[in-house]
């Protein structure tokens, strides 16, 4: 049994041994809640262009505990994150420092990071919506609004209300309409529903494809994404089968759901200039181009053109409603999706 | 079974002061692997019960209803297919038995949200199934026919069945093997068939195993996200992330996981206060070859049909679309650092495995020879892990690992030493978040398997001069030898499969199989990280065969060399 102990003991040395980052070059921690795919040519980058090695933890969640239960013991520098909901939550914990950075503020607009930059955005994303080329005629669905109209019965397609992405849109419809207009809406919403909400934005559209209904919302850089999927083909055919439609753009509305994907520098980080370093990157034109171009989202930088697919679905008006307002509606949005039972999808 | 037989090992009372070292023993390790739980109880109690209010007016009650009727789906599935073909492949002679008693737990090394997406993959609109259907009867929309719908409870009760059935099966099949043939003699002397003398004789002693098994399916049902989130059942699991990530509240969530908690104790009591004075120890040390009814004809073949699905459908099924797609995309995913991630799985599982043995089969015998209701209880609120959500356990995990290190990097400091952390970044608190949240299969298993062993082999034993460590090591261990490797091989499998724990828990720039197959499934591209989950099932294979064979020379009395069935 002691031999037994012994081994797990090596074991376990070995491990720790393989999972220490080296220490000698200039170095950041990065906890991720965003997916390596596109962060590590990025990353890559990075390194390439300063020098400085990149350590990486890719979770979906936890990261913020993690942090917290470390302490001054703490190791990650930065965070990245898909959406402004775990960016305001890492600000409320009090964990995130000011970024301080010159070239990060006439990189990134005022209205697209937070006023001490504890938060800085580094990429746009819209919920659009899509709707099949073949059953929905153009002009008969404008707004997110349109989604709760009768006409649209059994015909709409959504992933879970409780989803980062619809919570975050539910919250700026509580933002723009209130409360109990925005569960009205929901409700509508979910009585139009083909069927109970379930799987991602893709397979939204390729449920589109097959006829199961008409209307769906996704992040706009899925369909780009379907679109040009050579490995995976049949995405194609999803994405063929539907259209790109921008919601509330007439004169009069707010304009289209926007959220932001960011990053942040831990408090007390013991890499920050290289975290700066990181971060000034990432919003620089070289790293905005790569999200436009291989990721289709909106460069937060100004004068990064965005992909040309993307360009090809026409210019909108966005919803410029304030990020933190959003974030700070997304506890009451995710109770009214449970007010309304809305994952439960139509029948009940 | 408890008080009585674990007395007659510690007859005397100057055995005391050896006793309280494996007492104390017991209850340091016990408090060692409860930490987390605590932490989690903890949490819960530091925030408002706001949360409460809100999900009891609106959707409390449908993930109560939803997690009960997946337990009792799961739970009774799991019963019928794993006891069922346990017996079968043990007692019984049809066409096919000697290789499905290993076949039958394959199913084990296959992750449940892994077949979740291969089923579906299967069987939605645009799977191989519809399409044909399709093409059969020239419908062309979804409106011209009824088909199934595959996310739903039912598709979730079915693939959880199927992957979760093998622990039922492998300690229901110990358990008839280690059964002494003379009470099945004595019931077929007294005139009961063979079916009689299964339920009448062989079940019921065989229930402290089989119940084991299924405590265990219900508790990874329990703690299940990716499997009902893949097929949109909202359970109490589903709340507590909401709750977790979308409310920001990690105290609502650990008050959530701690009701679970709470729920699965409560099982556990019941199911204890059922078989209360009841004994399962093997008094007779006759272990001749077992019965072999032979099943001839249309039965036999039966048999092999029920032996045979949950075969196909749990491993062959999701092996062979695994397999081809890792053709297709082969040359996508092979620039990917495949043997590192080998590595890593196979060094956190192997550590984590053994651990997990050491301490379930210490704290396993250091109750029998306390005796005490309080280190029983302490040892058995321990090894409960297996029921919190894997994510929020990893918060547990994560506040006594931080706490340790500032402990350690400040008695460093001192020192004029900067330290740092010690623990958290490296994979220590994955294996010890392993340990926690495997302990109930190591744990439960030898205690299953003490049981089994009469308290007068440890009063002979002790009688004769041996220290409660030389009758654990000479006396116990070599009856216990094949319960112990199930334990072991267990834990193993459910190391490599594991997700939520690994992905919060473990180091800077290190994946294992599970965490990189998990970064393509949760975009539900599973097709591109095939070869990654196909790796897991085949790592699982080697182990799932060993046991098999471990198992089946684990029988007293059976030679080592040779199998005592022909």
């Amino acid at each position: 049994m002691k031999r037994l102990i012994a081994a797990a003991a090596l074991a376990a040395t070995i491990g720790s041994a393989t999972g220490t980052p080296a220490t000698a070059a200039e170095t950041v921690n990065l906890y991720s809640y965003r997916q390596p795919f596109l962060i590590e040519p990025l990353l890559k980058k990075f390194t390439e262009a300063t020098g400085v090695k990149v350590n990486v933890v890719f979770a979906d969640k936890g990261m913020l505990e993690r942090i917290r239960a470390a302490g001054e013991n703490n190791r990650a520098d930065a965070v990245l994150t898909v959406d402004i909901g775990r960016l305001y939550e890492l600000k409320q914990a009090g964990v995130l420092e000011p970024v301080n950075s010159k070239v990060v503020e006439a990189n990134v607009p005022a209205h697209l990071r937070d006023p001490q930059n504890l938060w800085i955005g580094l990429t746009q994303r819209a919920r659009i919506a899509l709707v099949s080329k073949d059953r929905v005629k153009p002009g008969e669905l404008t707004s997110y609004e349109d989604l709760a109209d009768p006409k649209f019965k059994g015909r709409i397609c959504v992933r879970s209300g409780k989803n980062a992405y619809n919570v975050a849109l539910i919250a700026a419809m509580i933002s723009h309409h209130g409360e109990a207009k925005a569960r009205e809406w929901l409700k509508g919403f979910k009585a139009n529903l083909a069927r109970k909400p379930q799987g991602n934005d893709r397979a939204q559209a390729k449920a589109i494809s097959e006829g199961v209904c008409d209307i769906a919302l996704a992040n706009n850089y899925y369909f780009g994404l379907m679109l040009t999927n050579e490995k995976e083909p049949e995405q194609k055919k999803w994405a063929s089968a539907v259209n790109l439609v921008y919601l509330n753009q007439g004169s009069s509305q707010y304009g289209n759901h926007m959220n932001v994907s960011g990053a942040g520098i831990v408090k007390g980080a013991k890499n920050r200039a290289a975290a700066v370093k990181l971060i000034e990157f990432l919003s620089s034109d070289e790293a905005q181009k790569i999200f436009a171009e291989t990721n289709f989202e909106y460069p937060v930088k100004s004068t990064v053109e965005r992909s040309a697919l993307v360009k090809s679905w026409g210019t909108f008006k966005e919803d410029k409603l304030d990020m933190e307002t959003i974030a700070k509606n997304r506890a009451l949005a995710t109770k009214l999706v449970d007010e309304v039972q809305f994952d439960e999808g139509p029948t009940s | 079974m408890n008080t009585a037989s674990a007395r007659v090992g510690t007859p005397a009372a100057s055995l005391l002061p050896k006793l309280s070292i494996w007492t104390v023993g017991a209850l340091l390790a016990a408090l060692f692997v409860a930490l987390p739980l605590l932490t989690v109880v903890l949490i819960a109690l530091g925030g408002d019960t706001e949360m409460w209010h809100h999900l009891a007016s609106t959707v409390l009650g449908l993930y109560v209803e939803r997690t009960l009727t997946l337990m009792l789906g799961v739970g009774l599935g799991t019963f019928v297919i794993g006891t069922a073909t346990a017996w079968l492949v043990t007692m019984c002679r049809f066409p096919g038995r000697r290789v499905f008693e290993w076949a039958l737990l394959l199913p084990l090394a296959v992750p449940s949200y892994i077949l979740a997406f291969v089923v579906t993959d299967q069987l939605e609109y645009a799977g191989n199934v519809q399409t044909w259907l399709r093409a059969l009867f020239g419908w062309t929309r979804p409106q011209d026919y009824w088909f199934p719908e595959i996310r739903s409870m039912g598709g979730a009760i079915a693939v959880m069945t199927t992957v979760l059935y093998p622990y039922v099966y492998l300690l229901a099949r110990a358990a008839f093997l280690e059964q002494s043939v003379c009470v099945l003699e004595v019931s077929r002397t007294l005139g009961h068939s063979a079916w009689r003398s299964f339920r009448r004789v062989a079940l019921p002693l065989a229930r402290p195993a089989i119940v084991v098994g299924v405590m265990l399916v219900l508790m990874e049902v329990i703690n299940d996200f990716g499997t009902v989130d893949f097929f949109a059942v909202r359970t109490f699991t589903a709340g507590i992330y909401d709750v977790w990530l979308n409310m920001n509240s990690i105290s609502g969530a650990a008050q959530l996981s701690s009701v679970l908690l709470l729920v699965v104790l409560a099982l556990i009591g019941i199911e204890r206060f059922a078989r209360r004075g009841r004994r399962f120890h093997h008094t007779s040390s006759k272990y001749s070859a077992l019965p072999s009814y032979p099943l001839t004809g249309a039965r036999g073949w039966l048999a092999t049909a029920a032996c045979a699905l949950p075969v196909l459908l749990g491993f062959v099924l999701p092996a062979s679309v695994l397999a081809s797609y890792s053709l297709r995309y082969f040359r996508a995913t092979l620039s990917v650092d495949y043997i590192g991630f080998v590595l890593n799985s196979l060094t956190l599982s192997v550590s984590a495995s053994l651990l997990a043995l050491v301490v379930g089969l210490f704290l396993a015998y250091a109750v029998r020879l306390s005796g005490s209701h309080f280190v029983r209880s302490a040892t058995r609120i321990a090894s409960i892990g297996y029921a919190v959500p894997g994510a929020i356990l990893a918060v547990g995990v994560l506040w006594p690992t931080g706490f340790a290190d500032r402990i350690f990097s400040g008695a460093a400091g001192l020192f004029g030493l900067t330290l740092g952390a010690v623990m958290i970044g490296t994979i220590a608190p994955v294996v010890y978040g392993y340990l926690v949240r495997f302990l109930a299969l190591s744990y439960g298993t030898a205690e299953a398997s003490l049981g089994k062993v009469t308290p007068s082999m440890d009063g002979a034993a002790r009688t004769l001069g041996l220290t409660p460590m030389g009758a654990l090591a000479r006396v116990h261990y070599p009856l216990m030898r094949g319960s112990l490797a199930t334990a072991a091989l267990l834990v193993f499998v459910d190391c490599m499969k594991e997700l939520p724990l690994t992905l919060i828990l473990r180091p800077f720039n290190f994946d294992t199989l599970a965490t990189f197959v998990f970064q393509y499934a949760s975009d539900e591209r599973l097709e591109a990280s095939a070869l990654g989950a196909l790796t897991i099932v085949g790592a699982g294979i080697i182990p799932v065969l060993l046991l098999s064979v471990t198992i089946a020379r684990s029988r007293p009395g059976a030679s080592p060399e040779r199998p005592e069935k022909e």
